[in-house]
């Protein structure tokens, strides 16, 4: 335990060393850099960062619950990114045509985005168990195609040009996702705080989970024991691909209200969603915080950026070093053959 | 329409846009044949991409600038080694990490100490000089794409029918095979598999690096943000495809850089950029299903055989 604790406290002294000398070359002063950090990511008026902070964490623990659910299975479902625009883009689709608003045009176009992004991951399952393509790089190559039809999709059929940026129009006030009341948070976190639970019951509760489980940590005993693995691993994958889905529609409906080219790539939801996951080595209940740490980092950066000028690109730093410590002390969070695609 | 893609200026930009690819790719076969799962080759690169401008840029020395390529690309894999080799880090995991940290860093390093966002450009920037071979540059087609190229195109396809007879004859080759495919005979015969497995990894640091230094200060002479682009990407269903064979790799790099340099070409016919951009990932995705899927048939056609 003490040895524990030693490395943890070395690791963190380490992660200090690097952020600082990161600060110095930024030419920014450090106190006043932790300063902005911590506002950026609690603060601010009214907590407005704070809020912030809470919407970009249940997108981030969303991308970590979807990756969760697909590793866990022993499916290494890299691809989250692809699945993400997808889903995001036949939200905003649906979104835009849908005759009707209100909450049932709500739920239609979360379920667009789910089903959309759903079938997407499911391809990549198709590719692994009749064209024996390994998971790890057919999700991942998946996730070119993906950006580049939302891409066309936004700057050809479905741009809004008066706007002159590659984006859609501007979706019906009435889709848009409520606010709580005296904030400027939407309600999708509370989506994403709904499905946090309902996979927790189904990780440690239900028949699927366990099964998902079981396929993951071995597929030769699972398919021994009579369980029928691919339609398992077709059935998580679809579910791991539907929830990024989700969270790509409550983005659309709750933040940016219509869907610009590069939205849901460029801050990176879907990698910092799996290293969210892997930190806390797939351990289903501990996503929650995993994921409200890095989105405070990420916020906590920005307000760097802001009043300290200090490049946020900072955040991305600080969590592939902590992935890297943290890679290095749990060495066994998933089976080692998944990635080679044995 | 074929004559109008196929001339020299497209042999030309064939050969540029193949080169990162292709050091990238090497980089990873001599991974992939130690048996280290490397898929942090995008990493290797941009860092290389980063470090090479950064280095021209105050030395005012291409060479000095592709130095610094080589150990931004060995620092990398020096992380990668540690956290893997040293430390038991799932190569995965690691992989992502140090993806993430290459994208961070060099994004940071470009805000906070060129103090510009997006793209970076200065006079001060080499680009690697370029060689025009005598009586090569005189063939037609073959000549723009064989001749006037820059210095590591030529290192770059030494490089290949080295490590060709490399893994084949030379003793450190057959040692880092051995550490792919057998490491409990290589341990036996007295040789340390990490060892072996930590020269690969530095050798793979140097070639993306090199790679890198292709990208940003001979194609292009500037950096750009995420300027690897999946790149490194590709360099990996690359090797996983030829399974690390230096001569196949050749030639698979090239188709790649084809159908890359074409898809450029056919912008010009009114075709969506996006739809010609995605053209090297589905070419890449198309050519893994097909290797894949005789493989699969391959395993299913001789189980009977095997098991017995």
């Amino acid at each position: 335990m003490t040895q524990r604790l030693y490395s943890l406290l070395a690791a963190s002294i380490l992660l200090l060393i690097i952020f600082a000398s990161l600060i110095w070359l930024a030419d920014a002063d450090f106190f006043k850099s932790i300063t902005a950090f911590f506002k950026g990511a609690f603060g601010g008026r009214k907590y407005a960062y704070l809020l912030v902070t809470i919407s970009r964490a249940a997108l981030i623990t969303g991308m970590a619950i979807a990756a969760l659910i697909a590793f866990r299975a022993g499916l290494f479902n890299i691809g989250g990114e692809g699945q993400l625009v997808i889903g995001g883009l036949a939200s905003a689709f649906v979104a835009i045509n849908l005759p009707f608003g209100g909450p049932a045009g709500i739920f239609l176009v979360l379920l667009a985005g789910m089903i959309a992004a759903g079938v997407w991951a499911m391809l990549a399952g198709i590719m692994k168990l009749w064209l024996g393509v390994p998971i790890l790089v057919g999700t991942l190559l998946l996730n070119y195609p993906a950006r580049y039809i939302a891409s066309y999709f936004v700057s050809h059929p479905l741009r809004d040009i008066a706007s002159g940026m590659p984006q859609t129009h501007l979706i019906e006030k009435s889709l848009w996702l409520p606010l709580l009341p005296g904030t400027r948070l939407d309600i999708g976190f509370i989506f994403i705080l709904f499905i946090f639970c309902i996979v927790l019951i189904y990780c440690y509760r239900t028949v699927g989970g366990y099964e998902a489980k079981m396929t993951g940590l071995s597929i030769d005993f699972a398919n021994a024991s009579g369980l029928k693995t691919k339609k398992i691993s077709l059935k998580t994958l679809a579910l791991s691909g539907a929830i990024a889905g989700l969270v790509g529609a409550i983005a659309v409906l709750g933040i940016h209200h219509r869907f610009t080219d590069g939205m849901l790539v460029q801050p990176l939801y879907a990698w910092t969603g799996i290293v969210a996951a892997l930190m806390v080595s797939l351990i289903p209940w501990a996503v929650l915080p995993a994921g409200f740490f890095f989105a405070a980092i990420h916020s906590g950066a920005s307000g760097m950026e802001r009043t300290a000028d200090v490049p946020k690109e900072i955040a991305i730093i600080v969590q592939g070093m902590i992935i890297l410590f943290v890679a290095s002390k749990v060495p066994t969070a998933f089976n080692q053959n998944i990635g080679s695609g044995k | 329409m074929l004559g109008s893609i196929f001339d020299p200026a497209f042999a030309d930009s064939v050969a540029r846009i193949s080169i990162p690819i292709l050091l990238a790719a090497l980089g990873g076969a001599i991974c992939h044949r130690a048996g280290v799962f490397n898929i942090a080759l995008e990493g290797f690169l941009l860092m290389g991409a980063f470090m090479a401008v950064f280095g021209s840029h105050f030395t005012s020395s291409a060479t000095l600038g592709t130095l610094s390529a080589i150990c931004g690309g060995i620092f990398m894999a020096l992380l990668f080694a540690e956290f893997h080799l040293r430390r038991p880090g799932d190569p995965i995991v690691v992989s992502i990490a140090i993806n993430l940290i290459s994208l961070g860093l060099s994004t940071y390093l470009l805000r906070a100490i060129f103090d510009v966002s997006g793209v970076f450009q200065s006079d001060q920037i080499r680009k690697v000089s370029l060689l025009d071979i005598p009586i090569i540059e005189n063939i037609p087609f073959l000549g723009s794409f064989f001749s006037g190229q820059s210095l590591l195109f030529y290192f770059s396809l030494a490089i290949v029918i080295f490590a060709h007879f490399f893994f084949k004859y030379h003793q450190l080759g057959i040692w880092l095979r051995a550490a792919g495919e057998n490491k409990q005979a290589l341990e036996a015969g007295g040789v340390s598999s990490k060892k072996i497995q930590f020269i690969s990894l530095i050798l793979c640091g140097a070639l993306c690096g090199l790679g890198g230094a292709q990208l940003s200060i001979s194609n292009v002479g500037l950096f750009v943000e995420n300027m690897s682009a999946g790149r490194g990407w590709i360099a990996v269903v690359i090797v996983l495809v030829t399974g690390g064979r230096a001569l196949p790799l050749l030639g698979l790099v090239f188709l790649f850089g084809t159908v890359d340099g074409a898809s450029l070409r056919v912008q010009g016919f009114g075709w969506p950029q996006q739809f010609t951009e995605m053209m090297p990932y589905l070419a890449s995705l198309l050519a893994l299903i097909f290797v894949c899927y005789r493989k699969l048939k391959f395993e299913k056609n001789t189980q009977g055989i095997r098991n017995v």
